[in-house]
Parts: structure tokens; C-alpha cells; sequence
């Protein structure tokens, strides 16, 4: 299946700085995202009146909130993917869909939020049921019990790996420090001049066992956005296109209960990543870096394991020894990831995944970037695979 | 029954929440009831209104044997919410014998000597007027 491949670009990359409050005057999630959105338009040589579709991030603002202040008014196309994490790479794919069949021409997908000034996620979770796929469930089942945020409700699925396969804290902490050792290269992580061993991994305060502080992404302040054209269009404009190899989403079942499955490991990447690596046409070894949504730790093994780049229970090992650390055979999360650049809901994994394809990350750039990884993951357990090239 | 009970209760009340009500409505009548499919003999949990294996609309809510194993917990060593600040607490994941799974907790065990394949029995605790909560305790006369 290569139907849409070549089809779509990334064109324009817009992101604001990440920061750790203090909330601005009047700012909101909308106002934050407003900024990148501008940004991204401006980045593809694009005027704000030149977008015709809007794929909004689910809870963070409507479509409408983002037309009337781009004075866009004949918008062709909207949609929000109810993914959670996974809504942006899920927005991708709408957007290839919509520009390779001629819906419309210039896709705006942002994302970003008060996400350390504003409400929590802890916070959101409990009040808002409506947030995220088996949230009903998670209040009328696991909240009475206290299982009430994500740190928790994943830390059943690592201590169950940690059990079957033998994967040690270690190597959790592989995957947090790489990403702080990426982050070190990176001005915009917040982490970065803040380096972390893996003795102070191993010495971090517990959460929620296994998963310690460091295992954590970093609750922040930020918004990013990018635009999608066609292939033809995208030639005529400033920058050199980022071309969509292959892109799916999928889910676990079922996905509104992470307790129930029959195999408890099975995730959306499980079923995505044979439907994007299908579409590109490669797999996993000719990938040259990986941008993997990385709300925890364990979820980078996971995935890493789901898509195929190692076998199931080997992702501990994997991780080890340098491998996903710059420099490495497969660096993974070049920016720093959610761990060590800031939570910007994966919407930070696609601005990273686009510099480095265009060559311009600076320090931390992996040489002869030429195909990368971008993954979204949300909710229990949704999943979205890009597979990006360069021109 | 703490009259000042603070912690998150599921909602039994409204046209989505029939079912749910209808769960814990046995648990507050002391039995553990899990939704069994009248036309493939299925057990599931939680409570949807069709079978995800046969598409039929008839269910009966089936008694439970109450007893099973745990599979996975995680222990909360920093409070995330409010009304969870008495850490260490931790979660499990029960296994109930007709293969449905639930989260819940065991109030008999410290965190400490949880294992995977513990076998519990279920207890229920009123915790207000309207809900009562199936837990689980050490089921410490059954031998595998």
C-alpha cells in the first residue's frame, strides 16, 4: 500500500519558547498556540489568509477560535482526532488526505499549552472525563481506587514488562538519559545545562513504582505548530519540503480500558507501524533517527519494541549502551523528547523530526539525516507513526 | 461509613451510567456481578451494552466466585490528588477466576508483599450511603 506516499509535506514549523511559568497577562492556550500557529504560516512563506483546513489538538481550542483571529473565512476543512497524544501525527494523516485529494490546500495543525501554568494534567483527568478516551471508565473504575493519572495507570504495564522480560530500572534510565544527554545540545530544552547520570536517575524520589521523577516528562509551557501542502505545492514554497513516507494510526483493545486486554502489551503502534512502514515502502533499519512520544520512559521502550525496531522484550537492552543517545546507532528523541525538552503534547517531536530533516538542528543535527520516526502515543494506549524524509 | 468520605466515586446516576449503576448496585448488596453475554456465555467487564464477541444485546449479571489473582499493581509513593494522600497506597489489577479484570485494592497486604499470582478473595466496603467498593483480601484458604 503506497497510496500516500509522496503525496503531502511538511512545509512551515513554528514553536514558541518553553518555559516554566510565570503565566503572562491575558495569555491563554489559545493566544500560546495562536503564536506558533503564526510562526509555522510565516516559516512556509504562507500568509495566515493562505490556510484552508485546521486540525485542532482535542480540548485545546476549536477551529473556529483559530480562523476568526487568522481571519480565515472560508475555511474548507476541519477535524480534531480524539487521540490524545497521538492527535497530532493522527492529524497528519488527515491532513495528507485532505491536501493529496484536494479538500484543501494548506493544512494548519497546532498544538501547545499552559501545561505548568495552567491547569495540570492531573487536574484535567479528574475533572474532565470527557478529555480522553476511557476517561468514564477511568472515574467510574479506577479513580475510587486512586489510580487517577498517567504515571500510575502506565506503571501497571512497565512492572508487568519489568516481570515477563527482565527489563531492570537500568534500562529505564537509558531512555531518560539519553534524553537529557540530547537535551544538553538543544537550546530550546529546558533541561539543557542540567545533566543528568544514571546514579542520579537511580537516586530520583519514586512516583509511582517503577516509574521515578526522572522517568517523568517535564509538565511545560509551550506551543508548536506545522503546515501541510501537497507535493506540487510544496515545491513553489520557501522551504526544502519534509516529504510524508508513510503515515497510520491505530489503537489497543480495547482503548478505553487499559486493564482488559488480552495481550496487555498490544498497543495502537502494534497495529499502526506495519500500515506506515507498509506505505513508505521500508523499515525500520533505514530509519536514521526516531522522535518517539515519551510521556514515561517505559513508553519509548514499548514502542520501540511494537514497531519492530527490536523484538518484544528485547526494548530493555535496546535502549542500552549508547544506542539511542546522540551519536548512536538510532538516536531517538534528538531534542530531548518530553523527558528533557518540555511536554508539548508530541507537537515538539514533529518540529524536531523537520530540522533535523532539513538539516538545520544545529549541534545536536544527526548527520546525513535523511529518513525519521515521528510517533504520537495517547489516552491508554493510541497511536499515530509518521515516516518522514527529507525532500 | 466516614460521613466526610472525600475520594472520587463513580457516577450511578444518568442515561449513560445504567450499567455502572447496575454494578455497583449489587456490590452494595454484597455480591460481585460481572455482565455475561445470554448468547455466547462470555464474561465482561466493564459493563458495555452489547457483546464485543457476538454482538448480542442480552446479558445477565452472573455472580462471581469473588475469588482470583493479582497480576500487576503499582505502589503511589508521591499523592497526585487531594484526596489520595495517605502514601503508600497501591493499586492492583485482580484477575477474578471467570477471566474479567478489575483495578482495585487489597486492604489485608502492605505493598511490600504483593506478588504476581496472590490469591484474594473480594470484600466490600461501604464507603457512603449510595456506593459501596468491591476490594480484595489475602485468600488465605484457597491453595493453587
Amino acid at each position: 500500500m503506497t497510496g500516500l506516499r509522496d503525496r503531502a509535506c511538511i512545509v512551515g514549523i513554528g514553536q514558541t519558547p518553553y518555559t516554566r511559568g510565570p503565566l503572562p497577562p491575558g495569555a491563554n492556550n489559545l493566544t500560546l498556540q495562536l503564536q506558533a500557529a503564526v510562526a509555522a504560516i510565516a516559516d512556509a512563506g504562507l500568509g495566515n489568509h493562505d490556510i484552508d483546513a485546521i486540525l485542532p489538538f482535542v480540548s485545546l481550542g476549536n477551529a473556529e477560535d483559530f480562523a476568526v483571529n487568522l481571519g480565515i473565512e472560508d475555511l474548507r476543512y476541519q477535524a480534531t482526532s480524539h487521540l490524545g497524544g497521538a492527535c497530532p501525527g493522527a492529524s497528519l494523516l488527515n491532513a495528507v488526505m485532505a491536501v493529496s485529494s484536494g479538500i484543501a490546500n494548506y493544512v494548519l495543525i497546532p498544538g501547545g499549552w499552559y501545561g505548568f501554568s495552567g491547569r495540570r494534567v492531573r487536574e484535567v483527568v479528574v475533572a474532565d472525563t470527557t478529555v480522553m478516551s476511557g476517561g468514564v471508565n477511568a472515574r467510574d473504575f479506577y479513580f475510587p481506587y486512586g489510580l487517577t493519572v498517567p504515571p500510575q495507570w502506565f506503571s501497571f504495564t512497565a512492572r508487568l514488562h519489568m516481570s515477563e522480560f527482565g527489563t531492570r530500572p537500568e534500562h529505564l534510565g537509558a531512555v531518560a538519559v539519553a534524553a537529557r544527554r540530547h537535551a544538553q545540545l538543544n537550546p530550546a530544552a529546558l533541561m539543557r545545562g542540567r545533566p543528568m547520570t544514571m546514579a542520579d536517575y537511580l537516586a530520583s524520589p519514586m512516583i509511582a513504582e517503577p516509574f521515578r521523577v526522572f522517568d517523568c516528562s517535564l509538565e511545560a509551557d509551550g506551543a508548536c505548530a506545522f503546515v501541510v501542502t501537497s507535493a506540487e505545492r510544496a515545491r513553489d514554497l520557501r522551504q526544502k519540503p519534509v516529504t510524508v513516507l508513510g503515515i497510520a494510526q491505530g489503537q489497543p483493545y480495547p482503548a478505553d480500558d487499559i486493564v482488559t486486554r488480552a495481550d496487555p502489551f498490544r498497543i495502537g503502534a502494534t497495529n499502526a507501524a506495519p500500515r506506515a512502514f507498509a506505505m513508505a515502502g521500508i523499515g525500520p533499519r533505514e530509519v536514521d533517527f526516531a522522535e518517539i512520544y515519551d510521556p514515561f520512559t517505559f513508553q519509548v521502550i514499548q514502542q520501540l519494541e511494537e514497531m519492530g525496531f527490536c523484538a518484544r522484550g528485547e526494548g530493555g537492552p535496546f535502549v542500552a549502551g549508547g544506542r539511542i543517545e546522540p551519536g548512536g546507532e538510532l538516536p531517538v528523541n534528538t531534542h530531548g523528547g518530553l523527558l528533557s525538552e518540555a511536554h508539548v503534547l508530541g507537537m515538539n517531536h514533529f518540529i524536531e523530526a523537520v530540522l533535523q530533516l532539513r538539516g538545520a538542528a544545529g549541534e545536536r543535527q544527526v548527520p546525513d539525516a535523511e529518513i525519521g520516526v515521528v510517533t504520537g502515543f495517547g489516552d491508554f494506549g493510541d497511536s499515530a507513526i509518521a515516516i518522514l524524509r527529507n525532500g | 461509613m466516614d460521613p466526610g468520605y472525600d475520594k472520587p466515586l463513580p457516577l450511578l446516576t444518568g442515561m449513560t451510567q445504567a450499567l455502572t449503576g447496575e454494578f455497583y448496585r449489587w456490590c452494595r448488596a454484597g455480591e460481585l456481578r460481572f455482565q455475561r453475554c445470554t448468547s455466547c456465555g462470555r464474561f465482561r467487564h466493564v459493563p458495555r451494552p452489547m457483546c464485543p464477541a457476538c454482538g448480542s444485546w442480552e446479558s445477565e449479571w452472573t455472580r462471581s466466585t469473588g475469588r482470583g489473582r493479582v497480576v500487576t499493581w503499582t505502589v503511589v509513593t508521591r499523592p497526585m490528588h487531594p484526596a489520595f494522600t495517605a502514601v503508600p497506597y497501591a493499586p492492583v489489577v485482580i484477575e477474578l477466576d471467570e477471566g474479567v479484570r478489575v483495578v482495585s485494592t487489597i486492604t489485608d497486604c502492605p505493598p511490600a508483599e504483593l506478588q504476581r499470582g496472590l490469591r484474594v478473595r473480594v470484600v466490600f466496603d461501604a464507603v457512603t450511603e449510595a456506593v459501596t467498593l468491591p476490594g480484595f483480601e489475602r485468600d488465605t484458604e484457597q491453595t493453587e
